[in-house]
């Protein structure tokens, strides 16, 4: 299950590198998405995994009853969905403002806070 | 555990609200001063305490540490709240002239309030997913300020300032994670305790890697810091000033804690790292902003640079550079965030911050021109001003060691920060208006006048006393150092006396 887990992890590392390093700022904001999915899945994974056993004490005793799923992991990654859906929503609507006043997705064109020298060239295209 | 731990974060949060509620009229500019104001007063008292007691710490909600969250100061935490609120409450006065009431009706108070309490909360926290949620506070609510009023430019900025510290964040998030995965704590005193036990030391260095570029992106390090000059010139005056004084400081006090407390096990390797990073950063900064025309562009390259001298002295990690860093630290943020408070004072008078629109200030603003020059020598390192004890300790401690090249680096880097200085002086203060104008002080609304500069000429002020009478602080330095070379005062605060 790890090898699989780490396996998932890896590819959507790979494909999240893959959209951020494009110029169009909506790729770079899935890219985003995507990694920030797999840091949730690295906590998780890496607080170990136990199937089917969750962490529940049966009534009548101080402790949970033999090994059970670790919780911890589970409220991390919890709040870290709930941070990152914030921060998602907050960098989409600036995206989307940007893509209004700037006129462009493109994040080599945008230029307004950091004018281009007189002898700089223009961006690669 | 001690009120005084949960006030320095609970204080700026109460005022974030109230000042929230009331942001359509004149009280929540009045709740936002009264309210910094009471933090400062709960950090000196934070401060006394902890120069009494050593190390206090508090366990919230009663949880026994490690598997509660812990909140501890140390002096080097309490340092940091003190300063803290200090810049606050400077800003807080300053952007009663500064804050147009159009933004003030957007919340511009409760975001200011919410990002001073993400700001104490991770200076005073012990855990390390407790420090993530304080990065993420501060997080949020600067990416509100930096784009609150909308402008072409600060959307651009924002942009970049939002992708790159969203990846940082990311970043230590996953090196949180897997440290957990190792250890089963994320107690900062108890990672201390158990991350030197691990069998693989090569899988911690890994880790802390990712840990050191994660704050080195907060922190504004080379090669990470291309957000910072892309951004920090666009948001009105007292964001910028707060941005510049506290948020990369905050990466360096994440950097320090962690490096010294926890990733302390293979020096050799990550801290001879930290050493280039330094001089890079140092000489990158300092070359970015001769190339610069604009007075907050400039800063914001210095910024970087300034930056490079407190990793120096987590680099060297002897008694003496840890505290070079730490009285840098304390310094810097002072003069930094001074510096872009006059920033927006010659805006006001003269008319731009670009510095061929503008001119004239040294004679028509007399005033404006001694407080400038303040912060702007102490910034290069003039004696006996705070920046020269600072320097000085950073490079006696390197010729301590016989590190001759870091020592020549600092020194050329002091040399080069004075030729901007001196270019903002003879452009903006020596040189004629370009346009003629006499850009005095008298232009301003008198009541904007005294709230503009009282935080201006107080700041100058305090850099002043720390110049003229540096030994306190300097002892105080060492003795934050011994503490964090030391950690077992922070070890037994929070774990108890059986660790």
């Amino acid at each position: 299950m790890e090898a699989l887990l780490a396996l998932a992890i890896g590819v959507l590392v790979a494909a999240a590198v893959y959209l951020m390093l494009a110029r169009n700022l909506l790729r770079f904001i899935f890219g985003l998405v995507l990694i920030s999915n797999a840091a949730n899945l690295t906590i998780f994974t890496a607080g170990r995994l136990v199937e089917g056993a969750p962490p529940l004490v049966p009534v009548g005793l101080d402790a949970p009853a033999g090994t059970v799923a670790n919780a911890l992991p589970q409220a991390l990654v919890l709040t870290a969905i709930v941070i990152g859906f914030g921060l998602f929503a907050f960098a989409l609507t600036l995206m989307f403002r940007a893509y209004t006043t700037l006129g462009t997705l493109n994040g080599d064109e945008m230029r307004v806070a950091e004018p281009r020298e007189p002898g700089e060239g223009s961006a690669m295209r | 555990m001690s009120w005084l731990l949960a006030a320095s974060i609970a204080l700026p949060f109460l005022t974030a609200v109230l000042a929230f509620l009331f942001r359509a009229g004149p009280a929540g500019r009045r709740i936002s001063v009264a309210g910094n104001a009471a933090l400062l007063a709960a950090a000196v008292a934070l401060m006394a305490e902890t120069l009494r007691e050593g190390v206090i710490a508090g366990q919230v909600g009663e949880w026994a540490a490690p598997f509660g969250i812990t909140l501890v100061a140390d002096l080097l935490s309490a340092v940091m709240v003190v300063i803290t609120a200090i810049t606050a409450l400077a800003v807080s006065v300053y952007a009663l002239a500064d804050i147009g009431e159009r933004a003030e009706r957007l919340g511009y108070h409760a975001l200011f309030n919410v990002l001073i309490a993400g700001v104490c909360g991770a200076f005073l926290t012990g855990d390390l997913f407790n420090l993530y949620v304080w990065f993420e506070v501060m997080l949020i609510s600067s990416f509100g300020l930096l784009i609150l009023g909308g402008s072409k430019a600060q959307i651009d900025g924002g942009v970049k300032y939002v992708a790159l510290n969203m990846i940082s964040t990311i970043l230590f998030l996953s090196g949180v994670g897997l440290l957990y995965g190792m250890t089963g704590t994320l107690n900062m005193a108890d990672l201390a305790r158990t991350v030197p036990e691990l069998e693989d030391q090569g899988l911690v260095t890994l880790i802390a890697m990712m840990f050191m570029i994660a704050f080195g992106v907060k922190a504004a390090v080379f090669p990470l810091f291309f957000w910072l000059p892309a951004s920090y010139h666009t948001p009105a005056f007292s964001v910028s000033a707060v941005f510049a004084g506290l948020l990369t400081k905050v990466g360096v006090y994440a950097l320090i804690r962690m490096f010294t407390l926890v990733f302390d096990g293979d020096v050799g390797f990550t801290h001879q790292i930290l050493l280039w990073v330094a001089a890079l950063t140092m000489l990158t900064g300092v070359l970015g902003a001769a190339a610069q025309n604009d007075i907050r562009r400039i800063l914001s390259f210095h910024i970087v640079s300034q930056i490079g001298y407190m990793i120096m002295g987590l680099a060297l990690l002897t008694p003496l550079a840890l505290a070079g860093a730490v009285f840098y630290l304390v310094h810097h943020i002072i003069v930094k965030a001074n510096l872009f408070l006059i920033a927006g004072v010659a805006e006001r008078v003269a008319g731009s911050t670009e510095l061929s629109r503008i001119g004239g200030l040294y004679k028509s603003a007399p005033l404006l021109a001694v407080l400038f020059l303040i912060p702007a020598f102490s910034l290069a390192g003039f004696p006996p001003l705070s920046g020269f004890w600072a320097k000085y300790i950073l490079v006696a401690a390197a010729i301590e060691i016989e590190g001759w090249v870091i020592a020549a680096v600092a020194l050329v880097v002091g040399l080069l920060t004075i030729y901007s200085m001196t270019k903002i002086w003879a452009e903006a203060f020596w040189k004629p208006h370009p346009e003629g104008l006499e850009p005095a002080l008298t232009r301003l609304p008198p009541g904007d006048r005294a709230r503009l500069l009282a935080p201006v000429a107080a700041l100058a002020g305090l850099t002043l006393v720390i110049g003229f009478f540096p030994e306190p602080f300097v002892a105080f330095a060492e003795r934050a150092a011994g503490q964090l070379l030391d950690p077992t005062a922070y070890m037994t605060a929070v774990l108890g006396a059986a660790s």
